[in-house]
């Protein structure tokens, strides 16, 4: 450890409840993305995983006294912003060739 | 083409050439010989490119070769007993070293001109612009068609042939010789869609290739062994050292004889000549006559002090000339194709010619090519003349009495003619040429030689016979023709649409036929034949003059001895040959007759070959005259005999398949080939094509299999795959964390 990096001691309760709340939403993000067919839902369910992680890098952010960790997940936001628009662009192209928002769908751009 | 401008420069640059102050200054022209033949190959490139659809190429090349003959005519004159040499421009000159005599390579674009050069050139140019004028004519159906391209090629041709002639040096007669082959074969694969064309232009640049191994290795050995390649500095060299021992020169005239004889179609590299004729006639007639198998017996004339010093080499000149000559003699016999009996006369011819060589007499063999050139052209153009009338006919058996059919009277007659020169009748122009090689072949000093004067005179009855079995078969007895199945060589031009000579013609008797009328030919072939005829019967002028005044010399004899063909018999120690001594001090004939002690059957030789030949002339004409017009059942019948015993029926069979020749080369040369070629293609095919390279290019392929099942297109697929990694790296981690606390 780096003795000039200043840390709060460990289990810090404001810490340990955001890091619970993001593993909680990573997790519903990973089962909302394995069980659901709608490709709305698994986007949102992937912008779920993405907000997991960066409530983890806020959360160690607080543990080391570093406000690199918002800064980062500010830009990270933004990042998403454009690529929300981007994805949900393309599921509404994929919905107009084949008339529903199954990813099933396209099962044909398998590789074998 | 980058040299034309250059050429044409030193050409006129009139008094700047380097020339021999006793030179006559008409010799600075003869650069023209060679460029206008290559004036009008590039303007009838530009033809084709043009796509003139008009007789013009055959225009521009007979204009040039006109222009041509009549500068070797202009030269004849002027060209004195000294050769001299005319630098058109300079080309090749390297140094090393010192810089003496073998530390440098010199070969400039010279002009060797002497009085073989010049009589060499003139019947090539000459014939070659004649058969031009007739091909003109022959070829009119290919107007806009092949036209240009026959007739750029034939100026190609007959400007290699110039180079290779006329070249001060043996680069250039090399490259001139390796012209010659290109445009052979340019010209015998003319009709490049037809599958025999195309094979016959191939054995030809394949068989020659053969040769020209032999010719390239001479000229390395010819620098190495003399340090120079020009002909002036050569002979000089020549005389120096006249014979080395070490087999580097040894070998010089054994490689020039095997470039020789591939040029010229002598044993054993004949088999491409008779093949040759897929290409039209009027290339059969200059490759017969004018400009390539003379290149033969010109290379060893013109190299001749060096074969001097080799009595064996000369030999074996002698002795291939002569199984030559009896060899395709005995095919001639029994072909029945025309233009095929007409090849394989030739090649009988050369093998004369090359016993003449091979005995010493250059003059002989020269005046031969001379004689031989004028009646060869005749009777290929003759027969180029029927073929063309009878849509292509030449089997002599389906042609009869062609002398009596309107419009074909002028070319029977011409053919008939040309057909006793073939045969060396008594007094015409081959006959004393012939005499010259077998009268030299009898009194050789060289005894083993000897024989080959009477296998010489047992060819002169052969040639007669075949000769007339075509010109009686075809030219005489009772009218009756069959068509031939082409139409007009190949081009399926309509038979009536000039058949204005012809259109009496309809004697054809035969029913499957009837409307077919032979149209006789024009101008353009009637004129060059006649001309050509009254050049085979002026080729025998220097002869009767020497008949009528035996202190007149020989006119060729002349051109020849004042040559490099008879130098360096001074430089001879061996002294083996009298016929050179005396020609070099004086070519009188009388000295020439008086130097010959040999007796032949107790007579002169001189008398006695003119009487034997005359005698087989005479017998074997009167045979073919029995068999085949008095009494033509007779020959079949005599066939069916020969064919009937065991014991002679290896004759008939073996001279109608070119006693397998063929054959023999395909088992012996082209199987072999084959099979190597074989071996390595599949080796390439299944080693390096299968096993390497499409080996690497299936790898990638073959890693992709392997991980293509984990893309079976179900997104979620992809999700479990990834997260299951997740965890795994999630749980290694534990682990190392775990184990580390403890």
């Amino acid at each position: 450890m780096n003795p000039i990096d200043p840390q709060l001691p460990p289990g810090d309760p404001l810490v340990m409840l955001g890091l619970l709340a993001s593993a909680i939403l990573f997790a519903v993000g990973i089962v909302g993305f394995l069980s659901r067919r709608n490709m709305i839902t698994m986007f949102l369910c992937t912008e779920l995983m993405f907000q997991g992680a960066g409530l983890a890098m806020i959360s160690y952010g607080r543990q080391h006294m570093d406000l690199s960790g918002q800064v980062f997940v500010i830009f990270i936001l933004t990042v998403a912003a454009a690529e929300a628009a981007l994805a949900l662009g393309l599921v509404v192209l994929l919905y107009r060739r084949k008339e529903t928002l199954s990813a099933e769908a396209w099962k044909e751009l398998a590789e074998s | 083409m980058i040299a034309a401008p250059a050429m044409l420069s030193s050409v006129l640059a009139l008094a700047e050439g380097p020339l021999d102050a006793h030179a006559a200054p008409e010799l600075r022209w003869a650069g023209l010989a060679l460029l206008l033949p290559l004036v009008s190959g590039v303007l009838c490139l530009f033809c084709g490119w043009m796509k003139v659809r008009s007789k013009l190429p055959a225009a521009l090349t007979i204009a040039a070769l006109g222009g041509a003959f009549a500068t070797i005519l202009r030269l004849q004159g002027a060209v004195g007993e000294t050769p001299v040499v005319i630098n058109l421009f300079d080309w090749i000159s390297w140094t090393w070293g010192d810089g003496s005599r073998f530390h440098g390579f010199t070969a400039n674009v010279d002009l060797y001109i002497d009085r073989l050069t010049i009589f060499w050139m003139l019947f090539v140019t000459g014939l070659g612009t004649l058969i031009a004028l007739y091909a003109s004519e022959y070829m009119e159906s290919d107007v806009g068609k092949g036209y240009t391209r026959f007739f750029g090629a034939v100026s190609i041709f007959l400007f290699a042939m110039g180079c290779l002639v006329m070249g001060g040096n043996l680069v250039m007669l090399y490259l001139g010789w390796e012209g010659v082959g290109l445009a052979s074969y340019l010209l015998i694969g003319y009709y490049f869609t037809k599958p025999e064309a195309v094979a016959a232009a191939k054995k030809a640049f394949i068989v020659n290739r053969i040769g020209d191994l032999g010719l390239a290795l001479a000229l390395f050995l010819i620098w190495q062994c003399y340090g120079t390649v020009e002909y002036a500095a050569l002979w000089k060299a020549i005389e120096a050292a006249p014979a080395s021992s070490e087999w580097t020169a040894q070998a010089i005239p054994w490689l020039l004889m095997l470039g020789a004889f591939g040029k010229s179609a002598q044993l054993p590299l004949y088999v491409w000549l008779p093949d040759a004729m897929e290409g039209p006639t009027p290339v059969s007639a200059l490759i017969h006559a004018a400009t390539m198998v003379t290149a033969g017996v010109y290379l060893i004339a013109r190299m001749f002090p060096l074969f001097i010093v080799n009595p064996d080499a000369l030999a074996a000149v002698a002795w291939v000339g002569g199984l030559t000559a009896l060899l395709a003699a005995t095919i001639g016999m029994a072909q029945y194709d025309m233009k095929r009996i007409w090849a394989y006369s030739t090649i009988s011819q050369l093998g004369y010619m090359f016993l003449g060589l091979g005995v010493g007499t250059t003059f002989g063999a020269s005046y031969h090519v001379f004689t031989h050139a004028f009646f060869k052209a005749l009777l290929f153009l003759t027969a180029g003349a029927v073929m063309h009338g009878f849509a292509g006919q030449l089997d002599i058996r389906k042609l009869s009495g062609l002398l009596k059919v309107p419009g074909f009277r002028l070319v029977s007659l011409l053919a008939v003619l040309g057909c006793f020169w073939l045969a060396a009748f008594p007094f015409t122009a081959a006959f004393f040429s012939k005499d010259e090689i077998l009268v030299s072949a009898f009194t050789a000093k060289d005894e083993r030689v000897h024989v080959l004067g009477w296998i010489g005179l047992v060819v002169a009855a052969l040639t007669a016979y075949y000769t007339f079995r075509v010109g009686f078969r075809v030219f005489f007895g009772p009218v009756k023709y069959e068509p031939g199945d082409e139409h007009h060589g190949h081009d399926g031009h309509d038979d009536h649409a000039h058949g204005s000579h012809g259109a009496s013609a309809a004697h054809g008797g035969h029913g499957h036929h009837g409307e077919f009328h032979p149209h006789g030919p024009r101008w353009a072939i009637r004129v060059p034949l006649v001309l050509i005829a009254v050049g085979a019967i002026l080729a025998g002028w220097p002869s009767y003059r020497t008949m009528l005044n035996h202190d007149e010399p020989n006119w060729v004899k002349t051109q020849i001895a004042q040559s490099s063909a008879y130098q360096g018999v001074a430089a001879d120690s061996h002294g083996s040959h009298d016929d050179h001594a005396a020609a070099a001090t004086a070519a009188g004939a009388d000295q020439a007759h008086a130097d010959h002690g040999h007796l032949v059957l107790g007579m002169d030789a001189h008398t006695a070959v003119g009487r034997l030949g005359s005698l087989a002339c005479i017998a074997g004409i009167l045979v073919s005259l029995y068999l085949h017009l008095i009494n033509r059942g007779a020959a079949d019948a005599l066939r069916r005999t020969l064919m009937g015993s065991i014991a002679t029926r290896w004759i008939v069979v073996g001279a109608e398949r070119k006693w397998l020749v063929d054959e023999f080369y395909d088992w012996v040369i082209r199987l072999p080939l084959r099979v190597i070629a074989n071996i390595l293609g599949a080796i390439d095919d299944l080693l390096l094509d299968a096993g390497i390279v499409n080996g690497i290019g299936a790898l990638p392929a073959a890693f992709g299999r392997l991980f293509r099942p984990l893309y079976g297109g179900v997104v979620q697929g992809y999700a479990v795959t990834m997260a299951g990694g997740v965890a795994l790296v999630a749980a290694w981690v534990i682990w190392i964390w775990l184990r580390g606390a403890n």
